[in-house]
């Protein structure tokens, strides 16, 4: 199976020099990505079916590549298994959508070789097994998605994403390039020996917070965030689709393998630690989400939001793990990876969604946009479906995530530590208001943008999207429903995994009543998202045919109403910064600095009113703009080196050789 | 002979809450009208009401579409099946084990995801300022209500509203500070979702106070019909909820004779009666609020049901 996995990630890195080629034929897009669709279909299959299989072998290979005397270790194990499984289903959808998208693409030369590449470096993170190929395939997943962000670059916004991104992206891999530093130092690179060797309590310490900082700039933990609300947007949709909903999992994933699987035992403040940035983290990115009027970027910072949930799970789970409560540790590992794998449905399906509509209309402004329900009726089916399961709404498959979460969380009284105490309600506050937030969101993500009347010429002559991009979404719109409905399942599924991690697993799921799915018992708590479907789709239909026997069944169409004045322009329709207004107006002052300013025109002057609203990114500012101003005036400084006359420089080489003399001396 | 039981008295609960709704919206509008010394419409009005707008015709707006006629049936779906989870009468209900409390809000999250589209769909002012203050109220709303729940579910040692109930009936409960914080939260959140005075008035048709009624000003006929029977299960379910968790008292065991039964949906009933008059009453002794201070109203449901899950966390006796 291993080799099966090698070798489709080697023809997916063939592929990359090849695109060059056939990016310049007429159907080369078509070529390229159908390829692309098989391989990751494979390998998908693959990781499905090693997931499955009920001895769940271990297997590792070692390649003459990499380091001499080292090479490449590789390992498939259930945790690579499941990323494996996520990454490349991502990837096979984002294939087929972009069957059809792809061909919008005006320069398909700046995108087509890197795709392939990206997929492959994607891939060989999770499958590597010692800290070298881990990190250069680490730093090339960057750099190929990098290359994505800034393909278009004729916008200076893209370009200035692309910039943001790449310090972004060096900083985290020199986070992680010191915790393997820290780890290696008394064991080596492989993987192997670092899980075998015992290094000492602060040295592991060391480690969790670097991996938090390097695997947590690249999932978009607040306040390593700064970059991602940028660079997803940037890249071409249905690379938004990727980085969002599965490059974001791949940091997931590094954090998961140092810190569960590399390091000894937890300590309890390691769960301290992560609780206080995931539960933030998910608050703070839907806030930043509901002040957005641009879809793409609603939908990167409502990644960060759903990493700040997925980071609370495993934060949960290192503090039970701590405890020595494994079977709770079990349930929120579980849910984070639950969260894991919906969040990769849902995030490409609505990255797909916006794709749509950008190529339909050219707008990524939702107050441009307005009516496409009626224009792209299939679009805005799949991505109604995606809206409310994101929004964690039953019976969908978001719901089902949060849920364990919360469970795992009304276990946590039985912690004994004080902090954890304090700090594990609060938490469980923070991801109850974003989950409510979520669904105000995406109610006006939606609302604005497929409800309503067109705000624009462009909005009212919608085309509905190809095909192929119909179909990714319509599949991907499907398993929200199926996850959602069966997530029995895929708890089980997510057994060994947890079994590797936490040492323990959840009850078996699959043959209890209705497949039910119960965490603890069933006194405590269960859920079937089946039964509730069901029952609440048996109930919609005897209220429907009920009242369309006995009542009135007559329709008659007629202007809106309005209180009885319609008016025939669309600008009177709540726009997206007005959809907000309030709940700026609750949180903003505070959290954004916002700031209302109406500007009155003197009498008699037939100038409209304006409202000017400001809000600032408060970390940004308190955090990124000094750092940019002490590195602006030290390069000013030291730019005066770069003007001297050839004397200066012979005494600055001179006076140099000298010090360095001196320090040798001494 | 189980089985027949308890499909029936899972039916017996769907059906007399989908018929009790009407008539305790009607009680408390009646008791209102009496406290105002107006003589008020007959307890059976809003029967007649829903009749009366099942029979006509429907006139949708001409831009309206295939979402803003389905959405009054995914509404009633999800309010009446979270309607039929919470205990009434009896305890041991067929499908209590379906969804437990948080997949109840979330039900009634997900009929409230659909109605805030709704408002959205015809693109008319009213609608947007109906959907967009709708969400900003159950922003705040939601989370009271889901910590208010973490408080309960923790002092029970349950999410199931079964268990909860039974626990809160037996002796082991005791008086706790928390829950009388966590019964105020919920107080609060239940006047705020059901747009009753001060959060909303839906009896006025004023831009400036209405909510509820701004969302669903482009209904008209079996629509209207469908979406005010919904409103009117939503506040039967807090009313039911409120009773079930903190006046668990009298409630049939699942396998009960029938004479525990019908006992046990007289005591409802005076619960019901009961808990109506006391929200009459509390709407009549207070003004509707300005739209800006509901945050506050709210945020003190917030911070209470979150002080209650604090004095949990940190004490296992009060």
């Amino acid at each position: 199976m291993i080799a099966v996995a090698l070798w489709s990630v080697a023809a997916l890195l063939a592929l990359a020099p090849a695109a060059i080629a056939l990016s310049m034929r007429p159907r080369g897009s078509v070529v390229l990505y159908g390829a692309c669709l098989v391989i990751t279909a494979a390998l998908c299959a693959t990781a499905l079916l090693h997931l499955l299989d009920p001895a769940h072998p271990v297997l590792s290979a070692t390649l003459p590549i990499g380091l001499p005397w080292l090479g490449a270790h590789v390992r498939l194990d259930a945790l690579s298994a499941f990323f494996l499984f996520v990454i490349n289903l991502g990837g096979a959808a984002a294939s087929l959508f972009a069957l059809g998208y792809g061909r919008h693409e005006d320069s398909p030369g700046r995108v087509l070789p890197f795709y392939p590449a990206y997929l492959a470096a994607m891939n060989v993170v999770v499958l590597a097994n010692d800290a070298f190929s881990f990190l250069v395939a680490w730093e090339f997943m960057s750099l190929t998605s990098w290359a994505m962000v800034v393909s278009h670059h004729r916008e200076a916004e893209n370009v200035r994403a692309g910039y943001v991104y790449l310090l972004m992206a060096s900083f985290g891999t020199l986070a992680l390039l010191l915790a393997f530093g820290l780890l290696a130092s008394g064991a080596g690179y492989d993987f192997d020996a670092i899980r075998a060797s015992h290094p000492s309590a602060a040295l592991t310490g060391m480690v969790v917070i670097l991996v938090l900082l390097g695997a947590g700039s690249k999932a978009g933990l607040v306040p390593l965030h700064a970059w991602l609300p940028l660079a997803h947007p940037a890249a071409p949709s249905h690379v938004s689709g990727l980085m969002s909903g599965v490059m974001t999992k791949v940091a997931v994933y590094g954090f998961v393998r140092i810190v569960f699987d590399l390091l000894p035992e937890p300590v309890w403040w390691w769960s301290m630690v992560v609780l206080l940035v995931g539960g933030p983290t998910a608050t703070l990115g839907v806030l930043y989400a509901l002040m957005q009027r641009d879809i793409k970027r609603v939908l990167a910072f409502s990644t960060i939001e759903n990493i700040g949930i997925i980071f609370t799970g495993l934060g949960l789970a290192l503090a039970f793990k701590a405890q020595g409560l494994d079977w709770v540790a079990a349930l929120a590992f579980t849910a984070a990876m639950l969260h894991v794998f919906n969040h990769a449905l849902f995030k490409s399906l609505l990255f797909f969604g916006a794709g749509a509509v950008l190529g339909a209309t050219g707008e990524r402004d939702m107050e441009k946009l307005g009516g496409l329900i009626h224009q792209m009726p299939k679009t805005a089916f799949a991505v109604l479906v995606g809206c409310v399961a994101i929004s964690a709404l039953p019976p969908f498959n978001g719901f089902v995530s949060e849920w364990l979460t919360f469970q795992a969380i009304l276990l946590s009284p039985q912690l004994p530590s004080w902090g954890l105490k304090l700090a594990i309600p609060a938490v469980g506050g923070l991801l109850a208001l974003a989950a409510a937030l979520a669904a105000a969101c995406f109610v006006k993500l939606y609302g604005i943008s497929f409800l309503g009347r067109p705000r624009s010429d462009v909005a009212a002559s919608a085309q509905e999207t190809d095909r192929f991009s119909l179909t990714a979404m319509l599949l991907l719109a499907g398993l929200c429903l199926i996850a959602g409905i069966l997530p029995g399942l895929l708890i089980d599924a997510l057994a060994p995994v947890s079994k590797d991690m936490v040492g323990n697993v959840m009850p078996h799921q699959v043959g209890l009543q209705w497949l039910t799915i119960v965490p603890i018992a069933e006194s405590r708590s269960s859920y079937n998202g089946l039964l509730v479907f069901v029952f609440a789709a048996l109930c919609g239909t005897a209220a429907a045919s009920a009242i369309h026997r006995l009542a009135s069944d007559r329709l008659r169409r007629a202007p809106a109403w309005d209180c009885g004045y319609p008016d025939p322009n669309p600008a009177i329709q709540y726009s997206a910064s007005s959809f907000s207004q309030p709940i700026r107006r609750v949180f903003g002052s505070i959290i954004f600095a916002a700031r209302e300013v109406g500007e009155m025109p003197p009498p008699s002057s037939p100038r409209p009113a304006r409202l000017q609203v400001e809000l600032h990114d408060l970390i940004w500012d308190a955090l990124y703009a000094p750092i940019a101003k002490v590195v602006g005036f030290a390069t000013d400084r030291i730019n005066i080196l770069q003007f001297l006359t050839i004397r200066r420089y012979l005494t600055l080489v001179f006076v140099a050789l000298i010090v360095l003399l001196l320090v040798v001396a001494l | 002979m189980n089985a027949l039981r308890d499909i029936l008295s899972q039916g017996a609960q769907m059906l007399l809450v989908l018929g009790l709704a009407p008539l305790l919206t009607g009680f408390v509008r009646k008791v209102k009208a009496r406290l105002l010394r107006r003589r008020g419409p007959p307890l059976l009005q809003p029967y007649r009401d829903l009749v009366r707008l099942m029979r006509k015709d429907v006139v949708l707006a001409d831009n309206a579409s295939w979402l803003f006629r389905v959405i009054p049936y995914l509404m009633f779906a999800g309010t009446w099946v979270a309607a039929s989870l919470v205990p009434t009468f009896g305890n041991g209900l067929l499908f209590s084990w379906t969804a437990d409390l948080i997949a109840i809000i979330a039900l009634l999250g997900s009929a409230r995801f659909f109605q805030a589209l709704a408002g959205m769909d015809v693109g008319t002012a009213f609608g947007g300022i109906g959907s967009s203050r709708e969400v900003m109220i159950a922003s705040l709303a939601e989370p009271a209500m889901l910590i208010t729940v973490f408080s309960v579910a923790m002092i029970a040692g349950s999410t199931q509203l079964a268990t909860v109930a039974e626990f809160m009936g037996s002796d082991a409960v005791g008086l706790r500070v928390s829950l009388g914080m966590a019964f105020v939260a919920l107080t609060i959140v239940a006047l705020a979702e059901n747009a009753r005075i001060p959060v909303d008035n839906p009896a006025t048709h004023l831009e400036l106070t209405m909510v509820h009624e701004a969302m669903v000003l482009e209904y008209s006929g079996r629509h209207l019909a469908l979406i005010d029977l919904s409103s009117q299960l939503k506040l039967l379910l807090y009313v039911s909820l409120i009773a079930c968790v903190f006046l668990p008292w009298g409630m049939a065991p699942a396998d009960a004779s029938v004479g525990r039964f019908l006992f046990g949906a007289l005591l409802y009933l005076g619960k019901l009666t009961a808990l109506g008059l006391l929200l009459a009453l509390f709407e009549t002794a207070i003004a509707k609020m300005r739209v800006f201070r509901i945050p506050e109203f709210l945020g003190a449901a917030l911070m209470l049901a979150l002080l209650a899950t604090l004095l949990r966390f940190v004490s296992g006796s009060l």
